[in-house]
């Protein structure tokens, strides 16, 4: 059995780890709520961007049927597949990276073609790294409140890998923030651009006629690259919400543990403080008695 | 009398939604469109400029480094980017920023490649139709 001093310095070790895990709870906590707020204000932009690209899709391919109007639309023979996985820079939250990777290992998996990669995050191009795994690009240190600007290099990286034909097909892989306790992984396709298949009832019965200045090709042109970046974004985005929410969620459960582990220490503790003393007592009342005996 | 519907927004947040609004004003690829009510269709890039928004007689203005806009049975989409309000901008900023952006231009000009004089003219165009939004504000101000 451990002695009263092992114990005791147990308890004191539990103690200072939970005093750390307090904190970056709160810290998490405090992040999180800003990062979900970023996460649900960028999502109109890409919405209706969206639907702007289904629009312009349509009467683009009224006008020019078959053909396609911009790079980033054709729809090449696929030989090679792009992957971006989206991970966080730091450990501590729980399963998410875990979760995040496998998914991503997964869709390499699947690909009967080659498949190049980009990781997003230090966690992915550390495991991707150490399975030999070649990267075509690596990004790290986005920080808690990535920049749009900040993810640009990035939206280039995958788009011109897609126009010199580096790539056929490109896919995001990243957690989806569902809410602070749920993060579900997620495929997205990127790039070729598929605007041109708007969900069900979304697609006018007539095409609405537009002006357009200076002509559909132009305003795709400009429309489609920003696209790709703010697809990229949002994944951004989701990924920095659900590593503050898995950390928080994760560092509340080592909380609970620490504070079960503390009272079981304290009752084994007392416990053997109260044999101790026992013992002690016996041994007392031993020798008085001995004495008594003799005298 | 019919009215217009504005929203405007950038990849990071939503910066207006109105309703009832008179007239919009927007640098739009081919010269400033002025949008009335009843506008016919029309989908058009946007250039560094002044966005204003003209309202039971008041103006509110904001800058925009560029997007997309999109008129359709009277409501005006903008899909800005780098746009601010006027009442976020910070004349004396702003007037760093183009001093700034002038500076990198000269630079630019002087032996930079092709992109990097396009980067810092864009960068000057922004900033200075950050100062024209705040230049008006100014004026108008004073005039009160």
């Amino acid at each position: 059995m451990a002695s009263l001093r092992d114990i005791r310095r147990r308890i004191r070790g539990v103690r200072n780890t939970a005093q750390i895990t307090k904190a970056m709870e709160l810290v998490a906590a405090s992040r999180m709520r800003r990062a979900q707020q970023r996460v649900t204000a960028s999502r109109p932009y890409a919405e209706t961007m969206r639907t702007l690209i289904a629009e312009l899709a349509s009467v683009s391919t009224g006008h020019l049927s078959g053909e396609a109007l911009h790079p980033l639309l054709v729809q090449r023979e696929v030989d090679t597949v792009g992957i971006v996985l989206l991970t966080s820079d730091r450990g501590l939250a729980g399963a998410l990276n875990t979760n995040v990777i496998r998914r991503g290992s997964e869709l390499i998996r699947e690909q009967t073609q080659a498949v190049e990669l980009i990781t997003v995050g230090r966690k992915g191009q550390d495991f991707m790294a150490r399975r030999g795994q070649t990267l075509l690009g690596t990004f790290t240190q986005l920080g808690d409140r990535p920049e749009y600007d900040a993810i640009i290099p990035i939206a280039r990286t995958v788009m011109d890998s897609y126009m010199a034909g580096v790539m056929d097909r490109c896919y995001v892989v990243y957690p989806r923030f569902v809410s602070t306790l749920a993060q579900r992984p997620e495929v997205v396709q990127i790039l070729p651009i598929t605007g041109n298949a708007p969900a069900e009832g979304e697609r006018p019965e007539r095409p609405i006629d537009y002006i357009y200045e200076p002509n559909p090709a132009a305003i795709l042109q400009a429309l489609l690259p920003r696209y790709v970046e703010v697809l990229i974004y949002q994944a951004v985005l989701e990924t920095v919400a659900s590593e503050q929410s898995a950390r928080m969620v994760a560092m509340r459960n080592a909380n609970d543990n620490a504070k079960q582990l503390v009272d079981d220490l304290t009752l084994t503790y007392n416990k053997a403080r109260q044999s101790q003393i026992t013992g002690e007592v016996l041994e007392i009342a031993n020798a008085a008695e001995a004495m008594a005996a003799q005298a | 009398m019919a009215k217009l519907s504005v929203e405007i927004v950038t990849a990071e947040r939503q910066l207006l939604a109105e309703k009832d609004v008179d007239m919009v004003v927007a640098p739009g690829a081919e010269g400033v469109v002025g949008i009335l009510p009843r506008h016919a269709p029309l989908l058009t890039t946007l250039r560094p400029g002044a966005i204003r928004i003209k309202k039971d007689g008041g103006e509110t203005a904001m800058s925009v480094g560029g997007g997309f806009l999109q008129v359709n049975a009277d409501r005006v989409l903008i899909l800005a980017d780098a746009a601010e309000r006027e009442d976020e901008i910070d004349a004396a900023r702003a007037e760093e920023a183009r001093k700034r952006a002038e500076a990198a231009l000269r630079d630019a000009s002087r032996g930079g490649s092709p992109a990097q004089v396009q980067a810092a003219r864009y960068a000057l165009d922004v900033s200075l139709a950050r100062l024209t939004v705040v230049r008006r504000r100014r004026g108008r101000e004073s005039r009160q």
